[in-house]
């Protein structure tokens, strides 16, 4: 009876629903402090769903193939790919370490950053518009995955975690139109800030026009925004413009192919920027 | 029961949505099973139904999405969902020509009203994306119309075949 008077006044509840989005919009524009609990219950029910969704898939697909091939050389392939996921972060950490021994940071003595502490995870879903670049992973904040921790691949880096509930996480990749991170071009050392352009590349911005930068440069991450560790891996430079004002235009193709990132690392530890903001606090 | 169909409907548009999109992040995804989902059920259920569904849907999506502002797909896809139904309702929409030109002619409204909503709050920076819009456009478009004749062809094609066979065993 109820559903046939809301059904009789359509305009009323058309009305009702606009208002409530309104100010359920206006809520979060406003005041813009940390993620909504709603967001986070719901993104948590439906976590489920997509690791259910992930779990039921990856059975069949797994089903098949144990079938198919042998099952012993099947998990220990799987474990072999594991390691040597681990083994190239290792490889990338201990190349960021050298580079940063080359410098003068080095000759004052600074303190041993290298020893991060990285949680493997895997990719369970896609974000569910087609307008920001996000995926799910099958670890939450019941093994320590919380906001702003950084995600990286064998590759390079992936992105960050924006949204975390009880066993499941939302990252956001870095070619996201909202994502950023602090980078240089690691042969010169030019600082400046990659942002996703949306198309699957990244923007480096603010980087001077005089600055040394050709096509072909390794972009890494500088590691002043806190969020991650210095001397990862983010892509190549891709084009170099002059943009006609005190800045290049400079397009940087990721290292990291995210149409088939399966398998990520969760940085634990944040980078040492972030620490030291968070002892102040 | 209704509703339970429209929450288990978007659901699987959900699921699918991310699996799918899983493998395709890198490049333009082509059709968005959500958005298909909502104006199907409001060209077969009417405004109210069609209202609700986009509300939840679009809810559902702005969760999972990184945008931050919860309400933004909500308020897109309960517009779209009561115009649809409105349309379905007032129109005689039954022919594959008429339905893909709802399902093309909804889903440009959906991403103006939610890429000029992020636009108008300054919350994102999307450019005019005419060629990424258009061709979701024409996929939503196209895997709504092959659902209605699969949904409506089904049913009677099945009949016919277990009439044949019993014809044949006669």
């Amino acid at each position: 009876m109820a559903i046939l008077d809301i059904r009789q006044r359509t305009g009323y509840l058309f009305i009702a629903v606009m208002l409530g989005h309104v100010i359920l919009i206006s809520a979060q524009v406003n005041t813009r402090r940390g993620v909504p609990m709603l967001q986070v219950v719901t993104f948590g029910l439906f976590a489920e769903v997509q690791r259910a969704t992930s779990a039921m898939v990856s059975s069949v697909r797994g089903g098949w193939t144990n079938y198919v091939s042998l099952r012993d050389v099947n998990a220990e392939n799987e474990g072999l790919k594991r390691q040597l996921a681990e083994a190239q972060v290792q490889l990338q950490e201990q190349r960021a370490l050298a580079e940063r021994s080359r410098g003068l940071l080095a000759t004052l003595g600074l303190r041993d950053r290298s020893n991060l502490k990285t949680l493997a995870a895997e990719v369970i879903g896609a974000g569910a518009t087609t307008d920001f670049k996000t995926v799910t992973i099958d670890k939450g904040t019941n093994d320590g995955v919380r906001a702003d921790l950084a995600v990286m691949a064998p590759a390079g880096v992936v992105g960050r975690v924006v949204v975390s509930s009880a066993r499941a996480a939302k990252v956001q990749l870095l070619v996201d139109r909202n994502a950023g991170a602090g980078v240089l071009i690691e042969r010169s050392r030019s600082q400046g800030v990659a942002i996703g352009a949306g198309d699957g590349l990244l923007r480096m911005e603010y980087v001077s026009e005089v600055a040394d930068v050709v096509v072909g440069d390794t972009v890494v991450t500088s590691g002043i925004d806190g969020i991650y560790p210095k001397g990862y891996v983010v892509g190549t430079v891709e084009a170099v413009e002059k943009s006609g004002n005190s800045y290049k235009q400079i397009l940087v193709r990721p290292a990291v192919d995210f149409s088939s990132v399966e398998e990520v690392l969760v940085v634990l530890t944040h980078a040492p920027g972030r620490d030291a903001e968070e002892t102040s606090q | 029961m209704k509703a339970a169909g429209v929450v288990i409907a978007t659901a699987v548009a959900v699921a699918l949505q991310t699996t799918l999109a899983q493998f395709v992040v890198r490049g333009a995804v082509a059709v968005d099973f959500v958005v298909v989902a909502v104006i199907y059920i409001s060209l077969t259920s009417g405004p109210a139904i069609g209202l609700l569904s986009g509300t939840f849907a679009g809810l559902v999506q702005d969760t999972l999405a990184s945008g931050e502002v919860l309400g933004i797909g909500g308020l897109a896809m309960s517009i779209v969902g009561f115009l649809s139904g409105v349309v379905g309702t007032q129109f005689i929409v039954v022919q594959p020509l008429p339905r893909f030109v709802v399902f093309f002619g909804a889903t440009v409204l959906y991403k103006t009203i939610y890429i000029g909503l992020y636009e108008l709050l300054g919350l994102g920076d999307f450019g005019v994306p005419v060629a990424a819009v258009a061709g979701q456009a024409l996929g939503n478009a196209i895997v709504g119309v092959i659902a209605f004749q699969v949904v409506e062809l089904l049913p009677g094609a099945m009949e016919r075949r277990r009439a044949t066979r019993g014809r044949l065993r006669r």
